[in-house]
C-alpha cells in the first residue's frame, strides 16, 4: 500500500512536470539568446574621439564636423563664428565589427584613413561580457606646404599614426563611460625636444537625459617629457548629443579646434579650456542604410 | 496488491495521455508587425514566440522577447530598442487571454474553426484588453493559429517624437501564426 501512496504520488509528481508555463518557456528562449548591450554611445564619435560604437553591416556615416574660433575673441568675431575649421569624413562598416573611414580636415589639409575593428561586445545572456572593446588605427598626411621649406622635407614626414584601443561599458540605459589607451606616432614632430611617439588615455562619457538626447565629455590625458618646447593643453570637451532617426547632431563646447585623431589628442597650443579659450563646434553625423 | 499498483499506474498513464492532449504551446510562433506610411514602410518579424494553449478551458497565453524581433535595417532595430520599446526596461510583451466560443470549436475533431478571443496585452509596461478573431486549425497532434491585431503605439505609452511622427504608423498591424505541439515531458 504504502508503494501505490508513492507512485500515486510520483504521477502527480509528472504533471507538475507537464504545467510549463509561458516564463519558463520564455526564459528557455532567452537561455538561448545573446543580449547585446549596443548603443553605448549615439554616435561612432564620444566628441572629438572615437567612440565604441560600431556602425551595423553595410551602413554609410557622413560626416560633417565644425569647429569655429574661440568663443573668447568677442562680438568682433562674432564669438569665434567667422571663422571655422572643417573635418568631413566617410566611414562605412563592411561587417559588423570592421569599419573603414576616409576623413580630410582644414587643418593642415590634413587627409586621413582608419580602421575600426570590433574584439568584444559587451552582453548578457547566453554570452556574459562586462565590457565592449574596439581597436582603431588612423593613418594621417598633412598637404600643406611644409612650414620651413629651406630644411630637406620628406614626404614621410607628413605623416602620423593613431593606435588606439577603446574600452567601454554601458553601465546603465543611461550611463556609459569610455577609456581610451592612444599611441601617437608623428613622423615629424614640432622640435627636437618634442618625441615622436606620444602616449595618451582618453576618458569619455555621455549620460542619457532623454531618449534621444544625452550630455557628452571627453578628455585626453597625455605623457609629455618636461622639455616639451611648447606649451601644451589636452583636449578636452563637454557637449549634447541630438538624435532623430538617421542623424546625430553633436553639439559641443571644446579648447581643440583640430578634428583628425592625431591632431587633436596631442593637444593644443596655448589654448587653455579652463582660461576660456573654447571653441563652440557641431558634428553631423546622417547614417544611410545600405542593407538589403 | 498487485491489481492495485497496475490500476494506478494505468490511471497515471491515461491522466497524462489526457492531460497532454489538452495542452499545446510553441516555442516558435512568428509575430510579424507591419508600420505603413506614405514616407516610409517598417516592419519586423520575430520567430521565437512562446504560446501555450490550453483547449480544455481555452486558455491563451502569448510573450514575446521584444529584443527577438528582426528589421531589415539593423539601425531602425536598434532605435526600436533604445527609443520606442525600451527593451531593457521592458524585455517582454504579454498576452494572457481565453476563447470566448469555446463550444463552438472541438478539439479532438479535425478542421477549421474560428475563435473568437479576448484578454489583456502588455507591451512597454502598459496593459490594455483586447479582442481578435483567430483561424484555427485543428490536425493531427497540431494546431496551427492565424491571427491578425491591430496596435496604436499610442494606447500603450510609446511616444513617438514630431520629428519623425510621418514615419511611423499610429496603427500598426500584427500578424500572428502559430503552430501549437502538444506539450510533453
Amino acid at each position: 500500500m504504502k508503494k501505490s501512496i508513492f507512485l500515486i504520488l510520483l504521477s502527480f509528481l509528472s504533471y507538475g512536470l507537464l504545467a510549463h508555463d509561458l516564463d519558463s518557456l520564455l526564459n528557455q528562449v532567452s537561455g538561448d539568446e545573446v543580449n547585446y548591450a549596443d548603443a553605448a554611445f549615439k554616435s561612432t564619435h564620444v566628441i572629438n574621439g572615437q567612440s565604441v560604437m560600431q556602425m551595423h553591416k553595410n551602413h554609410l556615416d557622413f560626416r560633417i564636423e565644425h569647429r569655429f574660433g574661440l568663443i573668447s575673441d568677442g562680438i568682433y568675431n562674432f564669438f569665434g563664428l567667422d571663422q571655422s575649421s572643417i573635418r568631413l569624413t566617410l566611414d562605412y562598416a563592411l561587417t559588423d565589427w570592421l569599419t573603414v573611414g576616409i576623413g580630410r580636415s582644414s587643418f593642415d589639409k590634413t587627409y586621413d584613413g582608419s580602421l575600426k575593428f570590433r574584439i568584444l561586445r559587451q552582453s548578457t545572456g547566453k554570452v556574459n561580457m562586462p565590457i565592449s572593446l574596439s581597436f582603431y588605427t588612423d593613418l594621417a598626411a598633412f598637404t600643406r606646404d611644409f612650414s620651413d621649406p629651406t630644411r630637406t622635407n620628406y614626404n614621410s614626414s607628413r605623416l602620423s599614426f593613431v593606435n588606439q584601443i577603446l574600452v567601454a561599458r554601458k553601465f546603465t540605459d543611461k550611463f556609459s563611460l569610455q577609456l581610451s589607451p592612444t599611441m601617437v606616432h608623428r613622423n615629424l614632430a614640432p622640435t627636437v625636444l618634442d618625441p615622436n611617439d606620444i602616449y595618451s588615455l582618453g576618458i569619455g562619457g555621455r549620460y542619457k537625459i532623454t531618449k534621444r538626447m544625452a550630455l557628452t565629455a571627453e578628455y585626453f590625458y597625455s605623457i609629455r617629457p618636461p622639455r616639451s618646447s611648447e606649451v601644451y593643453h589636452d583636449p578636452i570637451a563637454i557637449g549634447i548629443d541630438i538624435e532623430t532617426g538617421g542623424h546625430v547632431f553633436q553639439i559641443m563646447l571644446t579648447n581643440s579646434p583640430v578634428m583628425f585623431d592625431s591632431g587633436f589628442i596631442t593637444g593644443t597650443h596655448n589654448e587653455n579650456f579652463f582660461k576660456g579659450d573654447i571653441h563652440l563646434g557641431f558634428n553631423i553625423s546622417r547614417i544611410f542604410s545600405f542593407q538589403k | 496488491m498487485k491489481k492495485n499498483l497496475i490500476l494506478i499506474i494505468l490511471i497515471a498513464l491515461t491522466g497524462n495521455f489526457i492531460y497532454g492532449q489538452t495542452n499545446y504551446f510553441t516555442k516558435s510562433g512568428k509575430i510579424e508587425f507591419f508600420s505603413k506610411t506614405v514616407l516610409e514602410n517598417n516592419e519586423a518579424i520575430n520567430n521565437q514566440v512562446v504560446s501555450t494553449l490550453k483547449t480544455d478551458i481555452g486558455e491563451l497565453n502569448f510573450g514575446v522577447l521584444i529584443k527577438s524581433f528582426k528589421f531589415k535595417n539593423a539601425l531602425m532595430e536598434e532605435h526600436f530598442n533604445e527609443n520606442y520599446m525600451e527593451s531593457t526596461k521592458f524585455p517582454k510583451a504579454l498576452f494572457k487571454g481565453k476563447i470566448t466560443n469555446l463550444k463552438d470549436i472541438n478539439f479532438t475533431k479535425k478542421g477549421n474553426y474560428t475563435a473568437n478571443i479576448s484578454g489583456d496585452l502588455t507591451i512597454h509596461g502598459v496593459t490594455k484588453p483586447i479582442t481578435a478573431t483567430a483561424q484555427l486549425e485543428v490536425k493531427d497532434k497540431v494546431i496551427t493559429a492565424v491571427s491578425a491585431i491591430i496596435v496604436k503605439p499610442a494606447d500603450y505609452d510609446i511616444k513617438i517624437p514630431d520629428l519623425v511622427k510621418d514615419k511611423i504608423a499610429k496603427d500598426v498591424s500584427i500578424e500572428i501564426n502559430i503552430n501549437y505541439e502538444v506539450m510533453s515531458k
